[in-house]
């Protein structure tokens, strides 16, 4: 892996760790190309300091220069190193241990031993740690099975009253960057 | 490298292997600790996956790569926050060794910093399109019509 990526995410957060460069990206992201007159017209900042900021995220490759009308330089947000950034907030943002307790509740719930039955109560929430990673774990606990009414033990996943009839999963599958461990 | 690539978490399970495998593997188990609203799963390399939030609206998209029962299930899903269609993937692997009357469940999730090529490439170069593009398509389509 070229060590590049995080000097690229470096810049970008450089980038947002100032105040007038963000609000400078934001007004890109939301507004379009605009050239440093037009954006000293939206933001509270001199056209010089704009002038100067352009420069810099320009250098950093984070705004890209282009003509625009009447040979005016607009600049224009450019998204691939901010996705680059994304990817490593995205490491810092997974959760794994909300899930992970998750599963382990999901096992003793099941487990409970032969002629043991497991209501559904709302009430018994687990110890888990809501995951906080964007909502995608949050494991909003399903005690003692999704679809409500007891459960057969003897833990292997088996006849449960989980619902079913769900549409297909139609995954952009196809764009796999290579299975395996090799990534 | 100052980021993380790869995560890892080990946790000791007081189940059989088993037990660890169908939580993993079927959509009942997955759509029960895993996801909150439900999970399909089609268990051999190649197949799709997915698992969704209804209270979040989301739907993680997956692809089993590895299926080595009852010790190896490996699965390839979408970085969030990159669109769609953006080849980035990371990748999962649970490994799963008895552990006493137990089971020891290793996850490691890979990929985080990868930097394929054409982003790479894009990352650096002049070359941006993105909404402008995609409008200058549209109207292309338009006028074409």
């Amino acid at each position: 892996m070229p060590p590049d990526v995080e000097a690229i995410a470096e810049q970008v957060f450089v980038a947002l760790a100032d105040p007038t460069r963000r609000a400078i990206l934001a007004a890109l992201a939301s507004g379009g190309p605009a050239t440093a007159t037009d954006l000293a017209g939206r933001l509270p900042i001199t056209r010089q300091a704009i002038a100067k900021h352009l420069a810099l995220l320009s250098e950093a490759g984070l705004v890209t220069a282009e003509a625009g009308e009447r040979r005016r330089v607009r600049y224009r947000l450019r998204s691939a190193p901010m996705q680059v950034a994304q990817q490593f907030l995205a490491a810092l943002a997974r959760d794994w241990d909300g899930p992970l307790g998750a599963l382990r509740d999901h096992l003793d719930r099941r487990a409970g031993g032969p002629g043991t039955t497991w209501q559904s109560g709302p009430g018994q929430t687990g110890p888990e740690q809501k995951g906080e990673r964007r909502d995608e774990y949050s494991s909003d606990r399903h005690d003692a099975g999704v679809g409500g009414g007891a459960r057969a033990p003897a833990g292997e996943g088996e006849g449960t009253d989980q619902g079913t009839g769900r549409a297909g999963g139609g995954a952009p599958a196809d764009a796999v960057a290579g299975g395996g461990e090799g990534l | 490298m100052g980021f993380p690539d790869r995560i890892e978490r080990t946790v000791e399970l007081a189940h059989p292997q088993a037990a660890v495998w169908a939580a993993l593997t079927t959509a009942e188990g997955l759509g029960s600790w895993f996801g909150t609203s439900g999970a399909e799963i089609d268990l051999r390399p190649g197949g799709l996956a997915w698992m969704r939030w209804n209270e979040e609206g989301f739907t993680a998209n997956m692809r089993v790569e590895r299926v080595e029962e009852p010790t190896v299930f490996g699965y390839t899903w979408e970085i969030y926050g990159l669109p769609a269609d953006d080849p980035r993937r990371t990748y999962v692997e649970f490994t799963l060794e008895p552990a006493g009357a137990g089971t020891r469940l290793t996850v490691v999730e890979s990929g985080f910093a990868q930097l394929p090529d054409d982003i790479y490439r894009k990352a650096f170069d002049g070359n941006t399109d993105g909404w402008a593009k995609e409008l200058g398509e549209l109207a292309d389509y338009l006028d074409a019509a």
